[in-house]
């Protein structure tokens, strides 16, 4: 990365993380980062958390409509299962970054980032914001620093962002229902006996 | 379940039991059954098992997909509160500066401390185990053998219901006929594991784990552990019944409301309390035993986190099950004219000789896995194989450069989808890109379920260099002093696991497995940091010799003769096993002794 570039991600950075969190819609700010708590060491562990009960969320409108479109890049829609956006990935992705504890504050800086560079090189490509990006154009974008060459270059940096938002849109998607069903996971249910992998498990690695 | 509070203590006690865990449950179990008249102190507060454990709820249903935070340390559906390797206001330090030399000290804060999360893998110590010195010329021997414990194995696995199966193994012993409960099936990896690893000198056996397979025999075993005890059949026969046996879903780290598997409020406290005879007192943190002229124990000063007053319980006799460590910390902050230097420590060998499960791992993709046809891999909420160590006479007089040995547990199988479970998926197809889209989709489905691992825990002895004692400065949030702890591996744990590193990479090698990491030179970068397996036993060592031990082979004091302990402090070093079953066994033993002394009129 030169020394230009490096100065453009430093001040990027900057703006991501002091920009007032008002939008459009005049919407008061959001996740005043640093007096926001955490769940605590005591929490009901039965209740079913949404995004946004513990803490509050971060994205502006226009980072969540970038954020729906990245996930569904990552995880689109087919015959047998949903988009990442259907089941609320996003803001899964909203709730992570905007956690109060240390180990998420690093992706937040990076996501918040890789979004304001996404819709920087959707401008300079197409002059759009990437959420108003076609399909194509989106993926296209994604397959420009999803690639092992892109290691290197300056867009190291967007590839890391895109990397850690796949990792996160991935593993949001798949703790789900949806996601389960996808993956192939058929647990979680009471059954009466545990009868053992069936035949066709035990032939599929030559035990049967 | 209805316990008291401070305002409602009893004038005085036959028994205090400091600790609600396995050690403290069984002791708390066996003396009531008895009649004798028990209260339980609990640092932590009430904790409902058949209301506030997470069973099935999802990932998604918890903050940040249910990954561990510093309120949360092993995750958010982790049946732990109040719990960590970190607690606000109840700190511990450590003397030395290197990464190798840190202890890592976990505490449970709640009813039941440790068992509500535990993995219930329930191995027995075997002969070898109890007398290293004799067959290694290392360590210490414990003053008692196998066959001295054997009887006591039985009793808590026909109590607690384990289930495995007797392979005749050397030096992991048997069970009686007819105590364990059936075996489950195993699940693919773990069959994969036993046809492949035989290769690579591993094999692949059941596991004994205190998990309901089946119900227990409410008719014959409560006369089988209380002949002659009518009440205590009677109380013993109504809960066993009351326990459902698995369902086979549901992680067992999550606790179980079901009762299907073991934690000491479920098995030990709730026939206890039915029997009239024990109080259990929650928020109550031990801080001192207090003695009288003659040097007898007399009862525990507690703070009532309640209130945060001081308060005292007076009784006969004083047990102490609060963790090892945490029992070591009471023996040297309960200091008198007697025993300036701690009670019970005239030996000087308080808090010496601590050890713990000496701990690598290493993990593999296997391709055979890939595609594998979909089917529920939930099983008993954990492994059901594992791989104990077979390998005695290769190491007869400690030929590879190590004490012992160590056992491999699994990680395998189709288990609930976490945020990490895509880890790795970029190179599983050699892809050499960041993989999205459709693609990512078939891939998952493709490489969901072909991760297999092996944790190794193995024997440690004591040395002079690992020890705990207190902090001469650092006091916690009651204005107690805290424990300060020293910890030095010996040359004998660093062979050991990088001989268990060599041996999980050719087991999982011949499993056709892609080794998820390069061979590790640094053996410190493979090894678990000390307490960090949630181990950590000794410090106040059971002994042939009041001058070198803190305790006889009854786990009573030399010094005190009606102070005991019955967590892992008396235990004279670490088995390749897990230590809960022994602490059991070591606890209803302990109490049998103590109710034939206070019979005998000699307590």
């Amino acid at each position: 990365m030169d020394r230009r570039v490096a100065i453009q991600w430093m001040l990027t950075a900057t703006a991501a993380l002091s920009l007032p969190r008002t939008d459009a819609s005049g919407a008061p700010e959001r996740n005043s980062l640093g007096t926001a708590k955490g769940y605590g060491s005591d929490p009901s562990m039965v209740k079913v958390y949404k995004s946004g009960d513990v803490w509050p969320l971060t994205f502006s409108e226009s980072q969540r409509r970038t954020a729906i479109v990245l996930c569904d890049v990552i995880i689109p829609p087919d015959k047998a299962s949903p988009s990442a956006s259907a089941v609320g990935v996003h803001d899964f992705i909203d709730e992570w970054i905007s956690s109060p504890y240390p180990a998420q504050a690093g992706d937040r800086v990076l996501i918040l980032e890789g979004l304001l560079w996404l819709d920087g090189e959707a401008d300079r490509r197409f002059k759009k914001p990437y959420a108003d990006l076609s399909l194509e154009e989106a993926v296209l974008v994604c397959r420009d620093i999803s690639n092992a060459s892109v290691a290197k270059s300056e867009m190291k940096k967007a590839a890391q962002f895109f990397k850690r938002y796949r990792d996160l849109t991935a593993g949001g998607y798949y703790t789900t229902p949806e996601g389960m069903k996808a993956i192939g996971y058929v647990g979680n249910t009471p059954s009466r006996t545990f009868d053992g992998p069936p035949l066709d498990a035990l032939r599929h690695v030559g035990l049967a | 379940m209805s316990f008291i509070t401070s305002h409602n203590l009893k004038k005085a006690y036959d028994v205090i039991v400091v600790g609600s865990g396995a050690g403290g449950g069984q002791t708390a179990y066996a003396l009531t059954m008895e009649g004798m008249q028990v209260l339980v102190l609990e640092a932590g507060r009430a904790f409902d098992t058949a209301s506030e454990v997470a069973m099935f709820q999802l990932p998604s249903q918890a903050p940040l997909r249910g990954v561990s935070t510093p309120d949360k340390q092993y995750g958010f559906h982790d049946c732990s509160i109040n719990s960590g390797w970190e607690i606000p206001g109840e700190p511990y330090t450590n003397a030395g500066k290197e990464p190798a030399n840190q202890f890592r000290w976990w505490r449970q804060r709640m009813m039941g401390g440790r068992t509500n999360h535990w993995g219930r893998i329930a191995l027995r110590n075997g002969p070898y185990d109890f007398k290293p010195h004799t067959r290694f010329g290392a360590g210490f021997d414990w003053p008692i053998g196998y066959e001295d414990i054997a009887p006591y194995y039985d009793k808590v696995e026909m109590l607690i219901g384990v289930f495995g199966t007797n392979e005749g193994l050397e030096n992991s012993p048997d069970s009686s006929p007819g105590v364990l409960l059936a075996a489950p099936k195993l699940r693919v990896g773990e069959l994969y594991a036993q046809r492949h690893g035989a290769k690579a000198g591993a094999s692949v056996k059941s596991i004994h784990r205190a998990v309901l397979t089946q119900p227990q025999d409410a008719d014959t075993v409560p006369i089988k552990l209380h002949p002659g005890n009518a009440k205590a059949q009677r109380i013993l026969a109504e809960h066993m019944r009351m326990r459902s046996p698995c369902f086979w879903a549901t992680d067992c780290h999550r606790g179980c409301s079901i009762r299907a598997n073991y934690d000491s409020q479920t098995v030990h406290l709730l026939p206890a309390l039915a029997t009239g005879n024990l109080d259990v007192l929650p928020n109550a943190m031990a801080r001192e035993v207090t003695l009288n002229n003659e040097g007898r124990a007399t009862g525990i000063t507690f703070i009532d986190k309640t209130s945060g007053k001081e308060a005292h319980a007076t009784g006969r006799v004083v047990v102490l099950a609060a963790g090892s460590q945490e029992s070591v910390r009471l023996l040297l902050n309960s200091k008198s004219n007697l025993f300036p230097n701690g009670l019970a420590n005239s030996s000087g060998k308080v808090g010496r000789y601590i050890t713990d499960s000496v701990s690598s791992s290493l993990g593999a993709h296997i391709p055979a896995f890939e595609g594998m046809p979909i089917h529920n891999e939930d099983g008993a909420g954990g492994p059901h194989a594992y791989v104990p160590w077979t390998m005695h006479q290769q190491n007869r007089k400690g030929e590879f450069g190590f004490p012992g040995g160590y056992h491999l547990e699994f990680t395998s199988g189709r288990q609930m989808p976490s945020l990490t479970t895509l880890s790795g998926i970029d190179t599983f197809a050699g892809r050499g890109e960041i993989v999205f889209g459709h693609q990512l989709k078939e891939d998952a489905r493709r490489f969901y379920g072909c991760s297999l691992g092996f944790g190794a825990q193995g024997t440690m002895l004591p040395n002079d260099d690992t020890f705990s004692e207190l902090d001469p400065e650092t006091r916690d949030q009651w204005g107690i002093p805290v424990l300060r702890f020293h910890w030095k591996w010996s040359e004998f744990e660093l062979n050991q696991v990088r001989h268990q590193q060599q041996h999980i990479r050719e087991l999982l090698e011949a499993m056709g497995g892609r080794v998820k990491s390069a061979v590790e030179t640094d053996v410190f970068k493979s090894m678990k940091p000390g307490g960090s397996i949630i181990h950590e036993v000794g410090g106040a060592i059971m002994g042939a010799k009041a001058a070198t031990s803190v305790t006889n082979e009854w786990s009573q004091t030399w010094d005190v003769k009606n102070l005991f302990l019955a967590d892992g402090a008396p235990f004279a070093s670490t088995a390749d096993k897990n230590p809960t079953l022994t602490i059991m066994a070591l606890a209803w033993r302990m109490a049998d002794r103590l109710m034939d002394e206070m019979k005998k009129g000699n307590i």
